[in-house]
């Protein structure tokens, strides 16, 4: 007995350990690639029709494959990109973002109209929406949703059951009561008219009412499911509820009093975990599933040989970079910090990382926002000026700096491990010795936060498709201990961010943008390295599918065609 | 017996208080901030403080520790940071995918591994038994992750035999109920169903049996070997019985208790959830539970997770203790 006990703590111990080590990379598995393009359409057919049999026949049920599974179902208390690719299709936010792109579309809203100081929205809503329990959609609903994120007292805030409403704290400037926060007041005007008072102008705010993370929850629901309707979303959308089984699948089915006469196409959706990559796409090439969220760039290849199968991508709505603490030593000094920028093969990280799923970047932010300045000069890859450079700073003998590396994947940063030992070998070349500094992820984002690093990597992906999310957040110096991790500030640079937040012309405040990145180019903050291009797959029967830059995207018209 | 079923029973209590403790603490160790995990790298510096007060991560480690214990002994296995569900109520169909798949790898690998340990035995130094015992050993050092890729390549992908992941046909899934899924549409007499859900067994058995199979064969051959040499066995063929009834009756009763000590331990292991073979079949077991807590700090999860899985471990101990009786009447507790 006793050694059997002491046998245990062991195997306890070394369990421990084990999934300690793992814990870091978990998102960086699936490197095995699968490179053998396969003939079996037919087999994969047969497959469809066995399945189809068993399903009485007609009904279009869609499967979904993606690497992890939901947090939460409630869109307002998650910042999870795979809880809100679920709520999309559950619940609708005032607004929504055009297919392709973060262009603002009525949705719960058919119109709405701006005061001239910016400081009143009103919205027209729909009318006779219901919600999926039946109960009217209406300006009150509106009213309850907003309160219940932005009042921690609210009776449906649920704090106590450990509810943060982030995201809305992040985008409207904090909670009721705080300084920042934007929204003073909620008028409802009649049941189908709701006004937004504001107690300052904030340029993007139609943008923040069109996120998924702002959808409409139904008030009766909220009653009924209490904090449990993290696991019951009751909303307006395409789509209702049906179950979630935790890790494994969660099926959806259509709702027949959608509000757009004629959709959804589909019966049923079933967002299914696979979390392997290699695994997910042998599921999909055998017909199991239907949509592969999270293809590796290496497979791309052949799902695009393979007649099948069809390969998409998603807009470009992120960067990866290589920051700089401008306030360590050596990265004070502007010359090196240029130097560094020319030292890096922006052209070649792109190409060997992202199987040419990726461009190089010059700006933080993707070329497809408002206000990104295309006239800005980017660091050419040029050894030669590196040099001079460095020289100027007087590092003529060259130097040693430590690059902190990620230890997980992002899409921005699919393979981290790589990419510092190319800046590693390029920055060689100039005489620049990089240690290379690993750190398990809380603590890297922790340490890099307080500005332990001196180069480090990272990224940022958009949300609501305003430059602020980009810029402000990375590169405003009221953001250092915060989100900004290169602890940059430029007063000028802030001016201009601040100004462009609070601008309603949206000309005007792409001016602004313009403006502030020339002047973060000129200072070389960062490395600009990439923006990429996500690669996922469907099976040629999958029609109509369009996946957005958000990567959440609505699936109303999707059909299955054979 | 009995007596020393209960006594077996009461040293739970010290062991499940130690694994509290050692897991809260090590839990604590490991480096970083729950909170600035669950909101990645876009979080604010407020946004990550309101997250911990609201987790009650602010407070000392001594009052997590009698909070986690005193809700622990009202049978609450606390509340998940990421779902903010009850553990308790969450964690059942984890634990019963993990059961299910369990007893089918188990199945598989003592049906082959002791069959195969007894022939290797039987017919020591044949060409049988080399080949075995080489199938054994590369059974037992093959990277569970590329046999299993290479079953789904294989036998999903190219052959179409059987589907690479999930527990059943996710198009038409069906209403749990004990989330046992073979047993579950046994209930509703859904034969068909049963089929389906059967295959899609086949391939992560296969990937999670192969380790103990190969281990029990290697038991089995030599644990056999060691009675086949006994007095007893030689008394039994001079009375004459024929070589499967010394085996099968005579021999192998005596030879299986190792046996049964290893098909123990290595049952344990795998309820203990085997992360590997469940992401790769994404089969939502035990490990992929306490895998994905790990990568979230979801220090409850983590916590009464390996709190269940050692509770777990301990019962599969006690069965096989008490098995051996079985196995040998002459056994006193």
């Amino acid at each position: 007995m006793k050694l059997k006990f002491s046998f245990l703590i062991t195997l306890l111990l070394a369990l421990i350990l084990v999934l300690g080590a793992c814990s870091g990379d978990g998102s960086a598995t699936g490197g095995e690639t699968d490179d053998e393009p396969t003939e079996n359409g037919s087999e994969t057919e047969d497959i469809d029709e066995s399945d189809a049999t068993e399903d009485d026949g007609e009904e279009q049920v869609l499967i979904f494959a993606r690497g992890g599974d939901s947090e939460s179902l409630d869109p307002g208390s998650t910042t999870d990109g795979e809880s809100s690719r679920v709520t999309r299709q559950v619940l609708e936010s005032l607004l929504e973002f055009d297919k392709e792109s973060f262009e603002v579309k009525p949705a719960l809203a058919h119109d709405w109209d701006v005061s001239e100081d910016g400081l009143t929205y009103t919205f027209y809503l729909e009318e006779g929406v219901t919600f999926h329990d039946g109960t009217d959609f209406n300006a009150e609903a509106v009213k309850v949703n907003f309160e219940r994120w932005s009042d921690p007292e609210h009776e449906y805030a649920f704090t106590d059951d450990g509810y943060v409403y982030s995201m809305y704290g992040t985008m409207f400037g904090g909670f009721k009561g705080d300084e920042g926060h934007v929204i003073q007041e909620i008028n409802v005007v009649s049941d189908h008219e709701i006004e937004f008072v504001l107690s300052r102008p904030l340029g993007f705010f139609l943008q923040n009412m069109a996120m998924t993370y702002f959808a409409i929850t139904s008030p009766a629901a909220l009653e009924e499911y209490g904090a449990a309707i993290n696991e019951n979303p009751v909303g307006t959308g395409p789509f209702k509820f049906v179950n979630w089984s935790k890790d494994d699948s969660l099926t959806l089915e259509k709702f027949e009093d959608y509000r757009v006469e004629g959709l959804p196409k589909l019966d049923r959706v079933v967002f299914e975990v696979i979390p392997d990559n290699a695994a997910r796409l042998i599921s999909l090439r055998s017909g199991e599933i239907d949509i592969m969220d999270g293809l590796n760039p290496d497979d791309a290849v052949g799902v695009e040989s393979d007649d099948s199968l069809v390969l998409h991508t998603r807009a470009e709505n992120n960067f990866g970079y290589v920051g700089f603490n401008v306030q360590k030593e050596p990265l004070d000094q502007l010359e090196v910090r240029q130097a560094i920028n020319h030292a890096i093969d922006r052209e070649a990280i792109a190409e060997a990382l992202y199987a040419g799923y990726a461009n190089p970047a010059k700006n933080p932010l993707p070329p497809s926002y408002m206000g990104y300045n295309d006239e800005v000069v980017e660091y050419e890859y040029d050894l030669d000026r590196a040099k001079e450079l460095l020289a100027e700073a007087g590092y003529e003998d060259g130097l040693e700096i430590e690059l902190w590396t990620m230890p997980v994947a992002r899409p921005y940063m699919p393979d981290p491990e790589t990419v510092a030992e190319i800046v590693q070998s390029n920055l060689a070349d100039i005489g620049i010795e990089v240690k290379i500094v690993r750190e398990e992820w809380a603590p890297y984002l922790e340490k890099t936060l307080q500005g332990e690093q001196q180069m480090f990597m990272l990224g940022w992906s958009g949300t609501n498709g305003d430059p602020d999310y980009f810029l402000s957040s990375l590169l405003h110096g009221s953001n250092v201990g915060s989100s900004n991790r290169t602890f940059y500030e430029n007063d000028e640079v802030d001016e201009l961010l601040d100004q462009a937040k609070v601008a309603i012309d949206q000309d005007e405040r792409a001016e602004f943008y313009k403006q502030a990145q020339e002047l973060i180019a000129e200072d070389s903050p960062m490395v600009t390295l990439v923006h990429s291009t996500p690669v996922l797959a469907t099976t040629s029967s999958v029609v109509n599918y369009v996946p957005h830059p958000s990567t959440s995207e609505s699936l109303a018209e999707v059909e299955l065609q054979n | 017996m009995f007596a020393y079923t209960m006594r077996r029973l009461l040293m739970l209590i010290p062991v499940l208080i130690g694994m509290t403790l050692i897991t809260f603490s090590i839990v604590h160790l490991i480096p970083g901030n729950p909170a600035q995990v669950i909101l990645g790298e876009t979080a604010t510096a407020t946004a990550i403080q309101d997250l911990e007060e609201s987790m009650g991560l602010n407070k000392p480690y001594p009052v997590q520790y009698t909070i986690y214990i005193t809700d622990l002994l009202q049978g609450d296995l606390g509340t998940s940071l990421r779902s903010k569900s009850p553990i308790s109520s969450e964690i059942w169909p984890y634990i019963a995918a993990t059961f299910e798949l369990t007893i089918f790898a188990m199945l598989f690998a003592v049906f082959i591994g002791v069959n195969a340990g007894i022939i290797s035995a039987w017919k020591q130094n044949s060409w049988f038994d080399f080949l075995a015992m080489l199938f054994a050993l590369i059974g037992v050092s093959m990277p569970v992750f590329w046999l299993a890729l290479m079953e789904q390549w294989i036998f999903a992908q190219q052959l179409d035999w059987f589907p690479s992941s999930g527990r059943q046909n996710n198009r038409d899934p069906m209403e749990p109920i004990t989330y046992f899924y073979v047993l579950d549409s046994l209930i509703h007499l859904d034969f068909a169903r049963t089929i389906t859900n059967l295959k899609h067994l086949v391939l992560p058995s296969i990937a999670l049996g192969t380790i103990p199979m190969a281990i029990i064969a290697r038991m089995t051959r030599s644990s056999m070997l060691e009675v086949m040499k006994s007095d007893y066995i030689r008394t039994v063929r001079a009375k004459g019985s024929g070589q499967f009834l010394v085996i099968y009756k005579h021999a192998l009763k005596n030879a299986l208790i190792p046996v049964l000590t290893v098909i123990g331990l290595q049952t344990g292991v795998l309820l203990g959830g085997a992360i590997l073979t469940e992401t790769i079949f994404s089969w939502p077991g035990i490990g992929r539970y306490v895998y994905e807590a790990i990568s979230y700090r979801d220090y409850p999860v983590i916590q009464s997770g390996i709190l269940v899985i050692a509770f777990i471990f301990v019962m599969i101990n006690l069965i096989v203790d008490l098995l051996y009786k079985y196995i040998d009447p002459r056994i006193k507790y």
